[in-house]
């Protein structure tokens, strides 16, 4: 029951050429840049913009092949989570959960049975008589997940789902996201130009730039081997999991980071390459996280220059390249990392 | 803050406050003169003889038939000229609105000549089904409905026009076909331009005048609604014509009254 698409989209002046494979279970996260198809592919997937060329088949189904097979949306076994979630605003919370059940036939008692139920499961219970206006951004998305998942599709669309929440919110909504597409045994096609959404929620990643995939991955994968230098500065981030106790986290990967803000329980720990500093010898002054790290790689991009390093654990570093000249770096050198605490930021997961 | 808003504006033109006041008297005074010269103590008794009872009943059918086929028509060509992939969709569009600038009479006359005994399509009408439409109670809903249609179909189209296509995708990825999405989604996100557009239908159909007596002509209880009482009233009972038309004038006020929230409060 693999996804498999060759998108082939051509309009004036843009065409999608991209290749996308989702196996059951999976989720995969399509990055890139505004206007670079992102969007398209994800119209293509759904039925809502026919392919020009390719295919899109699922198990030994064919969802779309020009010029022969074409299967609207209405007719795909999805669910699509919209940006701006495009609730239906004279449905309360229950309608709008219950009307894909009951376009594809459900009665409409144990449609309702059924929202009902999904409801619960993403928290919202007491909200089900409410209008969508009435709600909050965060509520709304979750309203906007349960009606997606509410007809067990094959296939789950997400497009940019938490972009239209604020910072606080968003940190919420991306943990339970992270739960609800844990437990969803379909296919996920994650579409988003937040390196960080797409890090903690997909177990791998498609880089797309100007409508062809540039690199593809795991997280871990395409944020240690950046393939471009705009996947360098795209997905640049040191992503750890690991459980925080007060400011004090220890992470899976082994080794313990000092965070500013306490925190408690499992979370991701992420800080950009940039807030690494390289120095010869154990670094002195404010407190700071500062381990032993191996050179293991430097790659040169536009403005900066990224080292890759081995160690406990292993981080990404951005440094000037002055500094490469200064610490004539090589590879395997010996070196201390360190990263100011309030650089550090945890999130729960 | 509103004074010294009036200073820095200084005082109303007099060249502009002048005829604004002699514009407004003009439309107000004569319909004031209307309720002045209504005979208001035999008012009842006039409103319930026969003759006027049978023309406001005739007028109230005849108009509200007249919408439904408005609404039955009008909403799905909106929906079309609004939606739909249609070739020549900005003539198409022109031509729905020809209607509106058109003398009634002169749309009178064309529906004469096309559905007419001898008329283009009012032959076989004619010849095969037996139904002549001119001179009927029939041909009175059906001149309303050719001349109010195009009230409907504005305004419902741009409602649509207003309304986010995104929902109906929504829609469609939940598996909903074009017809579900249409009654389920759109139909009741742009409720209150149909409204409007059904009442405006509604209140133009009642006071048509020029394209009834061309092709439905003039008979009483059959034909001879509201506005062409009036007509008729005016040479033999002036006292009843007053009477018919503070009625209309009425309904009219009350069809502003119910859009005043979207046709009459200006931008505030």
């Amino acid at each position: 029951m693999t996804l498999h698409a060759d998108l082939r989209v051509g309009r004036a002046g843009f065409v999608l050429a991209a290749e996308v494979t989702v196996e059951p279970g999976e989720v995969v996260a399509l990055l890139g840049p505004n206007g670079a198809g992102k969007t398209t592919a994800l119209r293509a997937l759904a039925g809502l913009l026919p392919l020009s060329g390719g295919h899109i088949r699922v198990g030994g189904q064919t969802w779309d092949a020009p010029p022969e097979v074409f299967r609207p949306a209405e007719r795909r076994p999805i669910g699509v989570v919209f940006q701006d979630y495009l609730l239906f605003a004279h449905l309360s919370a229950l309608e709008n959960v219950a009307f894909g059940l009951r376009a594809r036939g459900t009665g409409r008692a144990a449609a309702r049975e059924e929202a009902a139920r999904w409801l619960d499961r993403v928290g919202l219970a007491a909200h089900a008589k409410a209008k969508p206006r009435t709600l909050s951004g965060g509520q709304a998305q979750r309203v906007a997940l349960a009606r997606a998942l509410a007809t067990s599709p094959e296939l789950l669309l997400l497009d940019e789902p938490l972009a239209a929440l604020d910072a606080a919110t968003r940190l919420h909504v991306r943990a339970e996201l992270g739960h609800h597409l844990r437990d969803y045994p379909g296919h996920t096609l994650l579409v988003t130009h937040d390196p960080l959404d797409a890090m903690v929620l997909a177990d791998r990643l498609v880089v797309l730039e100007h409508g062809r995939v540039v690199q593809e991955g795991t997280p871990t994968e395409v944020a240690r081997r950046p393939r471009t230098s705009y996947v360098a500065d795209l997905v640049g981030l040191n992503l750890y999991r690991g459980t925080a106790h007060g400011t004090a986290v220890s992470l899976d990967a082994g080794g313990t980071l000092t965070i500013a803000t306490p925190a408690s329980g499992p979370v991701h720990v992420v800080f950009p390459p940039t807030a690494v500093s390289l120095h010869p010898e154990h670094p002195t002054g404010s407190p700071r996280n500062a381990w032993r790290v191996t050179v293991a790689g430097i790659e040169r991009h536009a403005h900066t220059t990224r080292v890759r390093l081995d160690g406990v654990p292993p981080v990404l570093a951005d440094i000037t390249t002055a500094t490469v000249a200064d610490l004539r770096l090589q590879p395997g050198d010996e070196l201390w990392a360190a990263v100011k605490a309030t650089e550090v930021h945890a999130y729960p997961s | 803050m509103t004074s010294a808003r009036r200073r820095t504006r200084g005082r109303l033109p007099v060249v502009l406050v002048l005829p604004a006041v002699v514009g407004l008297a003009f439309l107000l005074v004569p319909l004031v003169g209307l309720l002045v010269r209504a005979p208001w103590d035999t008012l009842p008794e006039q409103l319930f003889s026969s003759s006027v009872g049978e023309a406001l009943r005739l007028s109230l059918v005849c108009a509200s038939l007249a919408t439904v086929v408005c609404l039955v028509l009008g909403v799905p060509l909106a929906w079309l000229l609004a939606r739909g992939d249609v070739p020549g969709r900005g003539v198409l569009r022109a031509l729905v609105t020809v209607p509106l600038v058109l003398p009634p009479v002169v749309g009178g006359v064309a529906l004469l000549f096309v559905l007419g005994r001898r008329g283009l399509v009012g032959q076989y009408l004619d010849a095969w089904f037996g139904i002549s439409l001119p001179f009927t109670t029939a041909g009175v809903v059906l001149a309303e409905a050719f001349v109010a249609m195009p009230f409907l179909v504005i305004s419902v189209e741009g409602a649509l026009r207003a309304a986010d296509p995104r929902y109906e995708e929504a829609a469609a990825t939940l598996g909903a076909s074009r017809w579900l999405a249409f009654r389920r989604v759109t139909l009741p996100s742009i409720l209150p331009g149909v409204v409007a557009g059904t009442v405006l239908c509604w209140a133009r159909a009642l006071g048509e005048f020029g394209a009834t007596i061309t092709f439905a002509g003039n008979f009483p209880g059959e034909t001879t609604t509201m506005p062409l009482a009036v007509y008729l009233a005016l040479e033999t009972d002036p006292d009843a014509a007053i009477v018919l038309s503070v009625v209309l004038l009425l309904v009219s006020v009350g069809v502003l009254a119910a859009l005043r929230d979207r046709w009459i409060s200006g931008p505030s």
